[in-house]
């Protein structure tokens, strides 16, 4: 059974995968996967061998983020090459680029795209993505409806309206 | 029918595969009569699909190492350490050859300012390299009080920031404290201490006592125009020490600041 170590560096090119899909450039998500990285190391002694360790490290990666939306100063983003002019003052959305997969990704509230992520890329199962972000299973279940349907209303270039609860 | 009804979630379950073999017979027959809900679950699926496209050759990339070298604190500074032992053995050379070894302590450098996650913590560095910018020319008033009214600084920045803190000394390296004052910080009061060695070169530290949201970091470099930063979280506290020297004179001043507050007198 290969050890804590090597199974934590194993899983290190899907943070990064997950990473990029979340914060969307790419220095700034592995910026966030080498603090995951880091403060998984530090705290390797309290996982629990025999646990999924992949689920970890993604709470691990989704507490930190969390610590980082909260935080006042990411509105202080600096320009730089990756982020254009256009990205940087908020596009104004055309219907074509709206039709753009990584646009509408981005369009999402953050805690939609985290669970669309997890589901679609990692193929977590929504206990699974329940768990990792300490959340209810209808959260879960609830979000994935409202990101896929948001997604596909982008994608089609029309406006995403809330759905109304079906009484059946 | 005869099953139970197909629910929001089912179809959910059913675009990623989650179903059991029966259930999603089940599914197939109730999407057979309704060709918006398929046609739903069709943009559902390909988004799946699409996604994948769009992340999945972040696998195959090279992972930078200063990801796969990501230690917990201890390992950077036993490196930095033996980095330093090398550099000051044999000049740049010992330097440029600890860098390679921690990738982790470059990447403050250029373009990571920018990066969201480092950017409260790279702010650190940002703030005590204008700090110093702003105040090392100075000739007449450098500082607010001067090392020859050490005890009278100590206790007013120490009441200012609200916790004990006190210059280290670097008598031992060449540089003498000019002495201190208060900057506001991005939370509040922030402490910047004043250092010269024989040739009049200066070299501030910054001291701030307001991280505690932020975890600990080992070193980061970090480099904002003419001056060298060097910086790290300890703690509340948030270190950064500033000057116009080179990299190597300056780790050489940062680990003796760093040895002297692990071992407070």
């Amino acid at each position: 059974m290969p050890n804590s170590r090597d199974q934590l560096l194993a899983c290190i090119p899907r943070l990064r995968r997950y990473a990029r899909a979340l914060v969307g450039d790419r220095s700034g998500a592995d910026d966030l996967v080498q603090d995951t990285v880091e403060r998984g190391w530090a705290r390797l002694t309290s996982w629990e061998g025999g646990s999924d360790m992949r689920a970890w490290l993604f709470s691990i990666m989704h507490n930190l983020r969390i610590d980082q939306v909260r935080r006042p100063s990411v509105l202080t983003e600096t320009l730089n090459e990756e982020t254009s002019m256009a990205t940087a003052l908020g596009s104004p959305s055309s219907g074509l680029e709206l039709r753009d997969m990584e646009t509408a990704l981005r369009a999402l509230p953050e805690e939609q795209r985290e669970i669309l992520l997890l589901v679609a890329l990692e193929e977590m199962s929504y206990d699974d993505v329940a768990q990792t972000l300490k959340i209810p299973i209808g959260t879960v279940m609830s979000r994935l409806s409202r990101a896929r349907e948001k997604m596909r209303a982008n994608m089609e270039g029309r406006a995403y309206i809330a759905p109304l609860k079906v009484v059946k | 029918m005869n099953t139970l009804p197909i629910t929001e979630a089912d179809l959910h379950a059913f675009v990623d595969g989650k179903l059991p073999a029966a259930r999603r017979l089940e599914v197939d027959a109730y999407l057979a009569q309704r060709p918006e809900e398929a046609e739903r679950l069709r943009a559902y699926t390909a988004q799946n699909e699409e996604l994948r496209a769009l992340f999945n050759p972040v696998l195959d990339e090279a992972v930078p190492e200063r990801l796969s070298a990501a230690r917990p604190r201890q390992w950077q500074w036993q490196r930095l350490v033996a980095g330093l032992a090398i550099a000051l053995f044999s000049g740049t050379t010992g330097w440029l050859l600890h860098g390679q070894q921690a990738g982790e302590i470059q990447y403050a450098q250029g373009d990571s300012m920018q990066a969201r996650p480092a950017l409260y913590v790279a702010g650190l560095a940002h703030q005590a390299a204008i700090a110093h910018v702003v105040y090392s020319p100075d000739v007449k008033r450098p500082v607010e009080i001067g090392a020859d009214q050490e005890e009278q600084l100590v206790a007013w920045l120490s009441k200012r920031l609200g916790t004990a803190i006190r210059p280290p000394r670097l008598g031992k390296l060449g540089y003498e404290l000019i002495g201190g004052r208060l900057l506001p910080g991005a939370q509040g009061a922030v402490a910047q201490f004043m250092y010269h060695d024989a040739t009049g070169q200066r070299l501030t530290l910054y001291v701030s006592t307001d991280q505690a949201h932020n975890k600990d970091t080992g070193f980061r470099f970090a480099q904002e125009g003419p001056v060298n930063v060097f910086y790290w979280i300890d703690g509340k506290f948030g270190y950064a020490l500033s000057a116009g020297t080179n990299k190597a004179e300056l780790a050489r001043v940062a680990t003796a600041v760093y040895d002297q507050l692990e071992k407070p007198s």
